[in-house]
């Protein structure tokens, strides 16, 4: 029996706001300890009202717009109610029917191994992307000796970004790939910081299943929500668990009576979906507009500002260095991997002079093993992107081997330790090592040793006492040599003309 | 007509508490201090409030405290304004930081506040002196006092009977001059007839003019908060000191607050009253009828035409808010739990039912009541023919006022249907206690000002309250032509027989 996956995707990102979304409290809940990121606003205290912070409506329509989606002209705030320990003003201010933003589109290659996908690009079509607050935490005796829960408000009032696509995806892995495109697209644009751990980058699955039994009969599984997936592996781990036990509870029926949706949670420990107490089956959130809120206007000339201020995508840089550069989509999807620093860093060798493949390789490798030894970032990388450009360029202008440039390198860093590392560091460096091709080589000597056998004439004046005729044998050097260091050429020929002058006396 | 401020007001202490006018010129000429005047305001209190049940809690120590530095301030030339020195009740529903803020409610009591609504923090700034909080229907729910978990309210005209509500203790602290003035709010006619019902001014702003930041919140997109006052002066300086935006408050407009003190007397010429013939149909008391329409015929005296204007939907006013107002209200009031501060219930086995026992001991029935109805109203299948519905209707209500001001200046009319009734004649009987906010609702609504003065008094010796509307942000229009009347018909000497009238 034929089937196809179906799953779409909720994704939750916290955007690094400097303050919460609706009060002025500090975002940077890793204080030390509990409720102290908050005021009246956000422990929801009788009287207290919300007020927009503009910067995260900002963020999140920077997000929209990365995501291709369309920026509604007027968009209003509602409540979602229900109660539960961490939403201390028993709803969430969020966006029902009228989002900020929908109708977008995002694109992945599609998993090679669902049939006839080979080849092609996955289309995810976004439905839409909104704005809401996050709730705070409970925190649950773990002890089992039954002391009370506690209640950590820090969080709550954080700027959520909440995307929805259609169920565009064909494979757990499929929404993998998506999921980690989608961190990437944040990330690059500054929006979240997408870490997984804390949770501040989070998704639910829908998934099911549409089975094309032998008999040519096709049923629909019924939807099964996967909630608060943290990681990318818990996601296709998730997903592809409930592929299999649809298929085992599903896969002899052809006609499925109760399709009604269900909510399950995912237990990495024990690899399986669990179904979640569905009590409040059909949870009643009696959305309505917050009249504590006003809605927002956008007009077009914003939305155009924005998207002229839009940085690029990390898509559309894979893409870009593939064609511009020439990388191959590998080389190309591991940079771009690495985040938007690590990506500009990159470009800034290309820029400083180094051949693409050459850079692309060293900053993988090289500076990639420095970093790990190092356990730093590459905003900490000690030396600079023009540095090692001009170390690159050295080694494409065969001035420098890459086993002399990668000395060249390691002796910058450790140099950095105690200096600061110039480009006058990095020829000290080549000369005091003789890290030169040229010192290091007898190209240089057997060049002088032609120019002097082919030019009798030149070397004859000079040996007469013409001095100025070294000039033209010089000239002559340097251009066979490219490269060479002049000083050291004057030196050498000198040096050469010099022993015959000896020779002959 | 004499245009003088408070001119025929007695500042002596014996009767309790004056006028914020009069009180203003005597300490200006001072013939007085802030602590005389504080302290025959707790004078006041200790004789009445005993009968009275205005108040919730008084801060005398820091009344008096604050009396002597205001005082010090007179005395470098340093006054912040009309309001200071002047004490202030407080409903008990604006919340002041160190200071409890019930609601009158169960749910919130021991509550204190950590922090001060933005009208409180004007207050100070300007030397005014909250010196306590005064009694409402719980969370405003309520047109008598009747519903506040704590106590009783009594109508100073006659003690048997409500002095409305929610705002009950605001009015009551007034016209039973125990304070010149008091702060208040208005969801659907909070301020305005208790105002009419105990013969003081009661003035609900346009909604936006006054921030509603640290008033615990019934019914948002309605209420604001407005001032109590014996004098049309004294609801002037209050507004001017309390309104203006807010950064606090969204839906605070941003328009700078106006000096209603520097027009205030200067009569309104050629006025256009408009006089809807719905607010003078079946269930209008003819005593009260008879009253308003003697208001009406000063200001014909004074210049003023009277036109006949049409509000066709404001039939559905009481319908439609409530299903608005207690739609909020059950979203509102879901942040007292019984998690996070106020009362929890010691009966609960589990998460489920902390909330049921805490809620369902913590809140009286009028507050459950509403809950009850605006969950139902905002609940999945019934949202669009309830809430929606009177969404849009509400949005007619608003066009019948936008029409009847293309006619008119001011709308004038009672502000209830009867005199006080009976504490406790409508306690069985919700619908008829809904109907006394007939007149009022349709300017929460409408977000439109409204202001209530003293129009005159039954044969019985209660007094009935006039009603005007105007459009948006026209409370200096209002104000105006509220001191027309005042003027012509000076009612600061009535006192009533519990001030010793
Ligand atoms: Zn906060």
């Amino acid at each position: 029996m034929k089937y196809d996956v179906i799953i779409g995707l909720e994704v939750h990102a916290q955007l690094q706001t400097k303050t919460k979304i609706f009060c002025g409290c500090a975002t940077d809940f890793t204080p030390d300890a509990p409720n102290i990121r908050t005021c009246p606003v956000c422990l929801g205290l009788p009287g207290a009202l919300p007020v927009l912070n503009r910067r995260a409506f900002e963020m999140a329509v920077k997000a929209a717009l990365g995501l291709r989606c369309q920026i509604a002209h007027f968009t209003k705030w509602d409540r979602k109610q229900y109660f539960y320990p961490d939403l201390p003003k028993g709803y969430q201010i969020s966006q029902y029917d009228l989002p900020f933003s929908h109708s977008g589109l995002m694109e992945i290659p599609a998993d090679p191994e669902v049939a006839g996908a080979e080849g092609l690009t996955r289309k995810v079509r976004i439905i839409r992307a909104h704005l809401e607050d996050d709730a705070g935490k409970n925190i649950h005796d773990e002890s089992g000796r039954g002391s009370e829960s506690q209640v950590d408000l820090n969080r709550a009032g954080t700027p959520l970004v909440e995307i929805v696509t259609e169920p565009d995806l064909r494979s757990p892995k499929e929404a993998r790939m998506l999921l980690e495109e989608i961190r990437l697209l944040l990330l690059y644009f500054g929006v979240s910081d997408c870490n997984m751990q804390e949770g501040n980058l989070r998704c639910d699955a829908n998934i099911n299943l549409h089975l094309h039994h032998d008999s040519g009969i096709t049923t629909k599984t019924p939807i099964v929500e996967i909630k608060n997936l943290n990681s990318f592996r818990f996601l296709e781990q998730a997903c592809e668990y409930e592929v299999s036990r649809q298929l085992k509870t599903y896969g002899h029926l052809e006609e499925i009576a109760d399709r009604t949706k269900r909510t399950f949670g995912y237990d990495p420990q024990r690899g399986v979906t669990i179904e979640q107490r569905s009590k409040e089956e059909a949870a009643d959130y009696r959305y309505f507009p917050d009249p504590d809120l006003v809605p927002v206007i956008v007009t077009a000339d914003q939305i155009q500002l924005w998207q002229a201020d839009l940085p690029e995508r990390p898509q559309d840089r894979r893409q870009r260095y593939q064609t511009e550069l020439g990388l191959s989509p590998y080389d190309a999807g591991v940079i771009i991997e690495q985040g938007r620093a690590f990506a500009d860093f990159f470009e800034q060798i290309v820029a400083h002079g180094a051949e693409s493949k050459q850079a692309s390789n060293w900053i993988t490798q090289e500076i990639q093993r420095i970093l790990n030894e190092r356990k730093c970032s590459i905003g900490e990388f000690p030396v600079s992107a023009e540095l090692v450009g001009t170390i690159l360029r050295k080694v494409s202008d065969k001035q420098l081997t890459l086993k002399a440039a990668r000395e060249a390198l390691d002796a910058l860093v450790s140099y950095s330790e105690e200096n600061t590392v110039s480009q006058e560091t990095l020829e000290k460096v080549i000369q005091e090592r003789g890290l030169s091709i040229v010192q290091n080589d007898e190209l240089l000597l057997n060049i002088i040793q032609q120019v002097i056998q082919k030019n009798p004439k030149p070397v004859a004046d000079y040996l007469g006492g013409k001095q100025a005729a070294a000039g033209s044998l010089l000239g002559q050097v340097m251009r066979e040599a490219r490269g060479a260091d002049p000083q050291l050429v004057k030196s050498l020929v000198t040096q050469a003309l010099d022993a015959l002058k000896s020779g002959n006396s | 007509m004499t245009l003088e401020a408070g001119s025929s007001l007695k500042t002596g202490s014996g009767t309790g508490t004056s006028s914020i006018g009069s009180l203003f010129k005597a300490l200006n000429s001072g013939t007085t201090t802030s602590r005389q005047i504080v302290e025959s305001c707790l004078n006041a209190i200790d004789q009445r409030d005993g009968s009275i049940g205005a108040f919730l809690h008084i801060d005398r120590e820091r009344a008096l405290q604050a009396a002597e530095a205001s005082d010090l301030r007179r005395s470098t030339g340093e006054v912040r304004g009309p309001l200071d020195g002047l004490p202030i009740s407080i409903k008990d529903a604006i919340c002041e930081a160190g200071q409890p803020a019930t609601c009158a409610s169960r749910i919130l009591e021991g509550y204190v506040s950590p922090y001060s609504a933005t009208v409180i923090d004007r207050l100070h700034a300007a030397g005014a002196i909250p010196l306590g909080r005064v009694n409402l229907d719980e969370f405003a729910m309520g047109s008598s006092s009747e519903n506040s978990a704590y106590q009783l309210t009594h109508n100073p005209w006659d003690l048997t009977r409500t002095p409305g509500g929610s705002s009950s203790g605001s009015a009551a602290s007034v016209a039973a001059r125990m304070v010149p003035g008091s702060l208040g709010s208005d969801t659907g006619g909070s301020i305005r007839q208790p105002a009419s019902l105990c013969g003081i001014v009661g003035l609900k702003p346009t909604y936006g003019r006054v921030s509603r930041y640290g008033l615990v919140a019934f019914a948002s997109s309605l209420e604001q908060i407005g001032p109590f006052s014996l004098d049309v002066f004294g609801a002037a300086a209050l507004l001017q000191t309390i309104a203006g935006h807010d950064p606090h408050d969204s839906t605070c407009v941003n328009t700078p607050a106006e000096d209603y003190l520097q027009t205030l007397d200067t009569p309104l010429a050629d006025l256009r009253i408009g006089v809807p013939k719905e607010y003078f149909g079946e269930g209008l008391d003819p005593e009260v009828q008879n009253i308003v329409e003697e208001a009406l015929a000063v200001y014909s005296q004074h210049g003023a035409k009277l036109i006949p204007v049409e509000l066709p939907h404001s039939k559905y006013s009481v319908a439609t808010y409530y299903i608005i107002a207690p739609s909020e209200a059950s979203s509102n009031l879901a942040r007292f739990d019984g998690i996070h501060y106020g009362y929890r219930s010691p009966n609960f086995t589990d998460l489920e039912s902390l909330y049921a026992a805490s809620r369902g001991e913590g809140f009286g029935p009028e507050v459950k009541r509403r809950i009850m109805l605006g969950t139902y109203a905002l609940s999945a299948g019934y949202a669009d023919k309830y809430y929606v519905k009177a969404l849009q209707i509400r949005r007619l209500i608003r066009h019948d006022f936008d029409a009847a001001f293309q006619q008119c200046d001011v709308i004038a009319g009672p502000v209830t249907p009867t005199p006080a009734f009976r504490l406790g004649e409508l306690t069985d009987d919700p619908l008829a206690m809904y109907l006394s906010d007939i007149y009022t609702i349709a300017a929460n609504l409408a977000g439109i000002p409204a202001i209530s003065i003293p129009a005159g008094w039954t044969a019985s010796g209660l007094p009935v309250g006039l009603q005007l509307q105007g459009p948006v942000f026209t409370e200096s229009r209002l104000l105006r032509a509220a001191r027309m009347l005042e003027i012509d018909r000076p009612w600061i000497d009535r006192l009533p027989p519990a001030a010793g009238g």
